[in-house]
C-alpha cells in the first residue's frame, strides 16, 4: 500500500539483531551499534520488537517518554546526544513500566505489523531491529512485514557456552 | 456479569469493559474446555506439588535453576521428581541433564519421560527433534498444542514434585501453562533474575503477570550475584545492582527473596556437560546458596500441602 512504501521508503538498510538465546546481549549490541553508526555520521533508527521485555528505552534513558501520532503514523522518540537516533518500542506504549504485556501470538503479530508500517521513520541510513529471544511469532511477523523492503541481513549474538 | 474466563465471550462481553483482566481474556482462548480440563485433571491427579520457574528476562538462569532444583529434590530417593521443559524454541534442559540425543517412547499409557535417575524424569521438545540444531519456528497456537500434549499425554506416574521450566517472556507458553494447570493445582512460581535493572524491569512485569493470573509467588532467586575470585578472594559485582538488585525489588513488591547465588564458572561448565553442578562442586558457595534455596522451596510446598489437608 502507498502508506507502507512511504514510511520505509527512506530507509536505506535494515539490519536484524537476532540470537535465539536470551540474555546474550542483543539489546545491548543494538544500542551500541546505533550509537556507533550515529557517531560515524549515519542517520539511524532502532525498532524494538521485544514486546514482553523491551529493554532499549532504558538503555537510551528515555523510558519515561511517550509517543505521538502525525499524519503518516507514529512519530518515533528521538534519542542520543544530538537526538539523532529514532527509536520505537512498545515500552513507550505502556501506561506503567511494570505492566506485563501478556499477549498471545496473534495480538503480537498485529502490533509488529503496525510498528513496521506505521512509524514515520523519515530518511535513515540504517534501521536496526532488536528482537526478543526465540524463533516465534515476533520473528516470523517481523521478517514477513519487512520482506518487501531492503533487508540488509541479520547479526547473530551469542555467548561462549 | 462476568461471562467467565472460559467463555467464548471472555474479554469481549459488554460487562468486560474496564475489568482488569479484560486484555488477558480477550487475548485468546482463555483456557481448556471442560472436557479437556477433566482429561488434564485426571492425568495430573498423581502430581503432589507443581512449581513453575519463570523470569520475564532471558539468560538469567531459569533452566540452570530448574535442572538443579530437580537434582536437589531427587537427591531424596523416596521422592519422585518430574522436570517439564516448555521452552519450545530454546529447550536447554536435555543438554543440561545430559540427555541430548534421547528419544521419547510411546506406550499404552502415553509418552514416557526420559529418566536421568530412577526417580527423576524429564520431558522436553528437545527430545522430539531429529537434530539439536533444528529450529522450531512455530507460532503461538502450535506451541500451545504441544504444551497441552505434554500435560495430557506424558505418563508421569506418581510424582512428588513437577518442575516446569519456561522460556523468557509473558506470552503464549506462560498463559497456556497457567491455564492448562488450572485444571489441577500449582503450588507457586519461583522467579529468577540477575542483579541489574535491565533484568529487574522485566522481572517486575513477570511478578505482575503472576498476580494477574493469581499464581502464588514462592519467591525470587538472584543469580550471578557477585563473583569471588578463587585466587585473591576479592569479590566483584559483575552485574552491579544499580537499583538495589533483587533485594530492593522484593522489598518494594512484598515478595520473598529466596536467596542470592554467586557467579561460578563451574556452573556453566557443568550445564554444558550435562552434569549436576551440585554434585560436581559440593564445596562451592554457589552450591550452598542453591541448597538453601531448594530447601526453602521444599518447606513452602510441604507447608502449603499441610494447610490444604487441614482445610479438607
Amino acid at each position: 500500500t502507498p502508506a507502507e512504501r512511504t514510511n520505509l521508503a527512506g530507509v536505506r538498510h535494515i539490519l536484524l539483531v537476532l540470537s535465539g538465546k536470551g540474555g546474550v546481549g542483543k539489546s545491548t549490541l543494538s544500542t551500541e551499534l546505533a550509537l556507533a553508526l550515529c557517531n560515524a555520521g549515519k542517520r539511524v533508527g532502532i525498532l524494538d520488537v521485544d514486546l514482553c521485555g523491551p529493554s532499549i528505552p532504558r538503555m537510551l534513558r528515555v523510558q519515561d517518554s511517550a509517543v505521538h501520532q502525525c499524519d503518516s503514523g507514529w512519530v518515533p522518540v528521538f534519542v542520543g546526544q544530538d537526538k539523532a537516533i529514532a527509536l520505537m518500542s512498545i515500552g513507550f506504549l505502556l501506561e506503567r513500566p511494570d505492566d506485563a504485556v501478556v499477549w498471545r501470538g496473534p495480538k503480537k503479530n498485529a502490533l509488529i505489523k503496525q510498528f513496521v508500517t506505521d512509524v514515520a521513520w523519515g530518511d535513515l541510513d540504517f534501521l536496526i531491529v532488536d528482537t526478543p529471544p526465540g524463533t516465534s511469532d515476533e520473528h516470523i511477523s517481523t521478517v514477513e512485514a519487512l520482506r518487501p523492503h531492503q533487508l540488509l541481513g541479520a547479526v547473530l549474538v551469542t555467548t561462549p557456552q | 456479569e462476568c461471562p467467565g474466563t472460559g467463555s467464548a465471550q471472555a474479554g469481549r462481553a459488554a460487562a468486560c469493559q474496564g475489568c482488569l483482566n479484560q486484555g488477558l481474556c480477550a487475548a485468546g482462548a482463555a483456557g481448556p474446555d471442560p472436557a479437556e480440563a477433566a482429561e488434564l485433571r485426571a492425568r495430573l491427579r498423581t502430581v503432589r506439588h507443581t512449581v513453575l520457574v519463570l523470569s520475564g528476562k532471558g539468560g538469567v538462569g531459569k533452566s540452570t535453576f530448574s535442572a538443579l532444583l530437580a537434582h536437589g529434590l531427587a537427591a531424596d530417593e523416596t521422592k519422585q521428581v518430574a522436570l517439564l521443559d516448555i521452552d519450545i524454541c530454546g529447550p536447554s534442559i536435555p543438554k543440561m541433564m545430559g540427555l541430548e540425543g534421547e528419544q521419547v517412547h510411546q506406550s499404552g499409557s502415553g509418552w514416557s519421560p526420559v529418566y536421568v535417575e530412577e526417580n527423576l524424569g524429564v520431558m522436553s521438545v528437545g527430545f522430539l527433534l531429529s537434530s539439536p540444531d533444528d529450529a522450531v519456528i512455530w507460532r503461538g497456537p502450535k506451541k500451545n498444542g504441544l504444551i497441552k500434549q505434554f500435560l495430557r499425554d506424558v505418563d508421569w506416574g506418581e510424582v512428588d514434585y513437577l518442575i516446569v521450566d519456561t522460556p523468557p517472556g509473558t506470552s503464549d507458553e506462560h498463559l497456556s501453562i497457567v491455564q492448562y494447570l488450572s485444571a489441577t493445582h500449582i503450588d507457586g512460581a519461583v522467579i529468577v533474575t540477575t542483579p541489574q535493572e535491565v533484568s529487574l524491569q522485566d522481572v517486575r512485569k513477570e511478578i505482575n503477570f503472576c498476580r494477574k493470573v493469581k499464581l502464588p509467588i514462592i519467591g525470587v532467586v538472584e543469580n550471578m550475584s557477585g563473583f569471588v575470585c578463587p585466587k585473591c578472594k576479592n569479590e566483584s559485582q559483575i552485574f552491579p545492582p544499580t537499583t538495589g538488585g533483587a533485594e530492593k525489588m522484593c522489598q518494594n513488591l512484598s515478595v520473598s527473596l529466596l536467596g542470592k547465588v554467586p557467579l561460578d564458572p563451574q556452573i556453566g561448565k557443568s550445564c554444558d556437560r550435562g552434569q549436576s553442578f551440585l554434585a560436581e562442586a559440593p564445596e562451592s558457595p554457589a552450591t550452598l546458596s542453591y541448597r538453601n534455596i531448594i530447601q526453602r522451596i521444599q518447606e513452602y510446598c510441604e507447608q502449603h500441602h499441610l494447610q490444604e489437608e487441614k482445610i479438607m
